[in-house]
């Protein structure tokens, strides 16, 4: 809509009634009957007063958003924008800027805290267990976006394929522990460890590949290891997947109602709440230590290498920096961060299968780096708050039925709202709700180097 | 062989002429297919020296750049840098981010490649990757936080900022590299290539796009880079006033041959060199054509 726009008011009423005249064709065939299967065949049920209703929403939404459009270039002719400059400005802390400081200790306290706080609400320890199994989701995820943040945001290299690292970890564990009988601590290591080798493995042949060939190969990655989990019956237990994986314990101590059990030996009394608290504990553990080590990477030589190589691979090479390598050890630790998250994942389930390393997830985990702003840590952790938690909220949006009718159900729009919410961020924030970078070291005050200036890789 | 550490550069003027060659292209050709863009050419940089090389357009310079600093790799010729303690590296045999790290040679680029999203100040410190690297005992012993990592960064540091003040960037280092005007920039990257320290530093047109102001000052560092840390400067310029007052010795490439190799005042004289930036009249192109060696078959161009 770049037309001249003029803001005198019967202009913009006219629009309006445009943009009404226009909903108005368009709800004809869609709304304004109801297809009704009665005893004598099909019945037309008109139903004018919703189009009506759509009709006026629409001519008032066009009102509005002229109004603001009209104030908003008012304001603008008077003060030149940042977008017009030749060269950058330097402008104030933005709202993500001070959305990450502010939203950092927002966010651990409530994470450190959301047992208390769901039982406190929900009264009592068991019916707070949606909320806990909510956060300890929410936090598998926040874990996964930060461990492929090190692949994407740092290094700038497009990984498709991380759910398979997710997978290795997950198929490690669910493996040695029915197999040999390792314990969960024994083998979160080996996992990571088994992870980071594959990511050595796809990072060898890929490491020439740049940018959208780079993405291809990754995703064709993933896809093989799925297929060879589905396919290597004898192993894996393809398609039906690996069962009754043992549970975690409390280093060594399991979560059982016998007197040897966690409840009896600490005096509690036996609650099978004490497990997925437990749990919830684990992985927030689990993710602060991908938090912790990211961010001392970044104050590394190796993480600087990592961002360096993310704005230019070739000035990296004539510093002596073997872009190899470094690269070979972004996959790897982004791979064993996902080989952790993997195992906790198949130690939480007690049941694992191909189906839950589908493509989607690997889409999912991207979309989280991509929209917290790649590089920024606490836009990962907020983007998983959004994308994991938000599909949940709608399953608590049932008073919408009054609205929308019998039978309407929220979820079944999660990948429509999921589209919308991607394409409203690729329009107002296209480098992610955090799009500042912050210097790994400084002379004087650090101040965060706006969006504009920072790369995003070429592969 | 005799090793010299000029101490005092009126010192190393005077025995200029017993130098040892810092880096010596032998016999170095470069095809592209049936283009030859740098044919047989041969030179020596001389030790403590800032070495020019100029041409035309397209006479193959930055390709010679490019051999050099293991961004192409030759297809015939010999590449030998010499450290001052005796050690030879061959250039042509080393992975390109190796003849930055082991044969310590560093370069800057034409169109200038900084990282323009990091600090000015993390652009110096990625340059300084090798003995950082080395003192996180490869990200192991750092990331535990132990003391030789975090004495090694501050040192390191130090290094940068003696150039942000030699380079007049002091009050800038936390702003991005993108951020900085051109010419700038143009001095952040040759102070990033000094923080590698290296034995050579290959300058890709450094005075392109500068004022004449700027172009002073960057005579000025590039001779403290001479003087001060006894680093040999190899140069491609376009700029003559760069050029002339600075440069030890010039090397004039055209259509990727050598046709004059001498001081400034020498190669200025040279009618060879002025026939190829000039032009002149027919029948003298063909007989500098002839005296240099290049039929119109073979040149190609």
């Amino acid at each position: 809509m770049a037309d001249a726009r003029t803001s005198s008011l019967p202009d913009i009423l006219r629009d309006a009634g445009l943009y009404a005249l226009v909903a108005f064709g368009l709800c004809i065939p869609i709304v304004a009957y109801r297809t009704n299967a009665g005893p004598t065949g099909l019945e037309l049920t008109p139903r004018w007063p919703l189009v009506a209703a759509f009709c006026a929403a629409i001519f008032v939404l066009r009102v509005v958003q002229r109004l603001i459009l009209a104030r908003r270039d008012a304001r603008r002719a008077l003060t030149p924008s940042p977008a017009q400059a030749t060269e950058a400005v330097q402008g104030e802390p933005d709202a993500g800027q001070r959305v990450s400081t502010f939203g950092l200790y927002a966010f651990l306290g409530i994470a450190l805290t959301l047992p208390v706080i769901a039982s406190l609400a929900s009264g009592g320890l068991g019916p707070a267990r949606y909320w806990i199994d909510l956060g300890i989701l929410i936090l598998t995820y926040v874990m996964l976006g930060w461990g492929l943040n090190i692949v994407v945001g740092l290094a700038g290299l497009l990984d498709l394929g991380y759910v398979a690292f997710y997978a290795v970890g997950a198929y490690c564990y669910a493996l040695l522990s029915t197999t040999f009988g390792l314990s969960f601590w024994v083998c979160l290591p080996l996992a990571g460890l088994f992870a980071a080798a594959w990511g050595m493995v796809l990072g060898f042949p890929v490491l020439r590949l740049r940018g959208d060939y780079l993405a291809i190969v990754t995703l064709a990655f993933g896809e093989i290891i799925r297929l060879v989990l589905i396919n290597w019956t004898d192993l894996t237990g393809g398609a039906a997947g690996i069962s009754s994986i043992p549970r975690a314990s409390f280093f060594g101590i399991p979560f059982s109602a016998d007197e040897d059990g966690f409840a009896a030996r600490f005096g509690l009394e036996f609650d099978s709440m004490h497990r997925v608290v437990f749990l919830y504990y684990l992985i927030l553990g689990l993710a602060l230590l991908t938090n912790f080590a990211t961010l001392r990477l970044r104050r590394m030589p190796i993480g600087r290498a990592w961002e360096a190589l993310r704005e230019d691979e070739i000035a990296c090479r004539s510093l002596g920096i073997d872009t190899t390598t470094t690269k070979l050890t972004a996959f790897a630790l982004g791979a064993a961060f996902a080989g952790f998250a993997g195992s906790f994942f198949s130690v939480r389930q007690g049941f694992i299968s191909p189906e839950s390393f589908t493509f989607l997830e690997s889409a999912i985990i991207l979309a989280i780096v991509v929209l917290g702003g790649m590089g920024s840590q606490v836009g990962v952790a907020i983007a998983a708050v959004a994308m994991v938690g938000g599909p949940e909220l709608l399953r608590n949006l049932g008073f919408l039925s009054a609205v929308f009718g019998e039978g309407f159900d929220p979820n079944e729009y999660r990948l429509l709202l999921f589209g919308l919410a991607m394409v409203a961020m690729m329009v107002w924030r296209p480098r992610g709700l955090i799009s500042v970078r912050v210097p790994s070291v400084s002379l004087g005050e650090r101040r965060a180097i706006s969006g504009a200036h920072v790369s995003e890789g070429h592969g | 062989m005799t090793v010299l550490t000029p101490a005092n550069p009126k010192t190393a003027e005077r025995i200029a002429v017993g130098r040892d060659a810092v880096l010596s292209v032998v016999h170095l050709t470069m095809r592209f297919g049936g283009l030859t863009a740098v044919n047989d050419l041969s030179f020596e940089a001389r030790a403590g020296d800032i070495t020019a090389l100029i041409g035309p357009n397209g006479a193959g310079k930055t390709t010679v750049f490019n051999c050099i600093t293991g961004f192409y790799k030759p297809t015939e010729g010999m590449l030998r840098l010499a450290h001052a303690d005796g050690t030879v590296h061959l250039l042509e045999r080393l992975p390109n981010f190796a003849v930055n790290r082991t044969a310590r040679v560093a370069r800057t680029f034409q169109n200038i490649r900084l990282f323009p999203g990091m600090t000015v100040l993390e652009n110096l410190l990625v340059a300084q990757h090798k003995p950082l690297m080395r003192a996180s005992g490869f990200t192991v012993l750092g990331l535990l936080g132990l003391a030789g990592y975090r004495s090694a960064e501050t040192a390191a540091i130090d290094t940068a900022k003696g150039w942000l003040d030699r380079i007049g960037l002091m009050d800038r280092a936390d702003d991005p590299a993108g951020a900085l005007p051109y010419g700038a920039q143009r001095r952040l990257e040759i102070a990033r290539a000094m923080c590698t320290d290296p034995v050579l530093l290959c300058l890709d047109e450094p005075a392109a796009g500068l004022n004449p102001r700027e172009s002073a000052e960057l005579n000025a560092l590039l001779r403290y880079i001479r003087d001060a840390h006894h680093t040999s400067v190899l140069l491609i310029e376009h700029d003559m006033s760069v050029v002339m007052q600075i440069s030890d010795h010039v090397v004039v490439l055209d259509y990727g041959c050598k046709i004059a190799d001498g001081t400034p005042d020498q190669v200025r004289a040279d009618p060879k060199v002025v026939a190829a930036y000039l032009g002149v009249e027919d029948e003298e192109v063909e007989r500098v054509e002839a005296e240099v060696g290049i039929s119109h078959g073979e040149a190609g161009a």
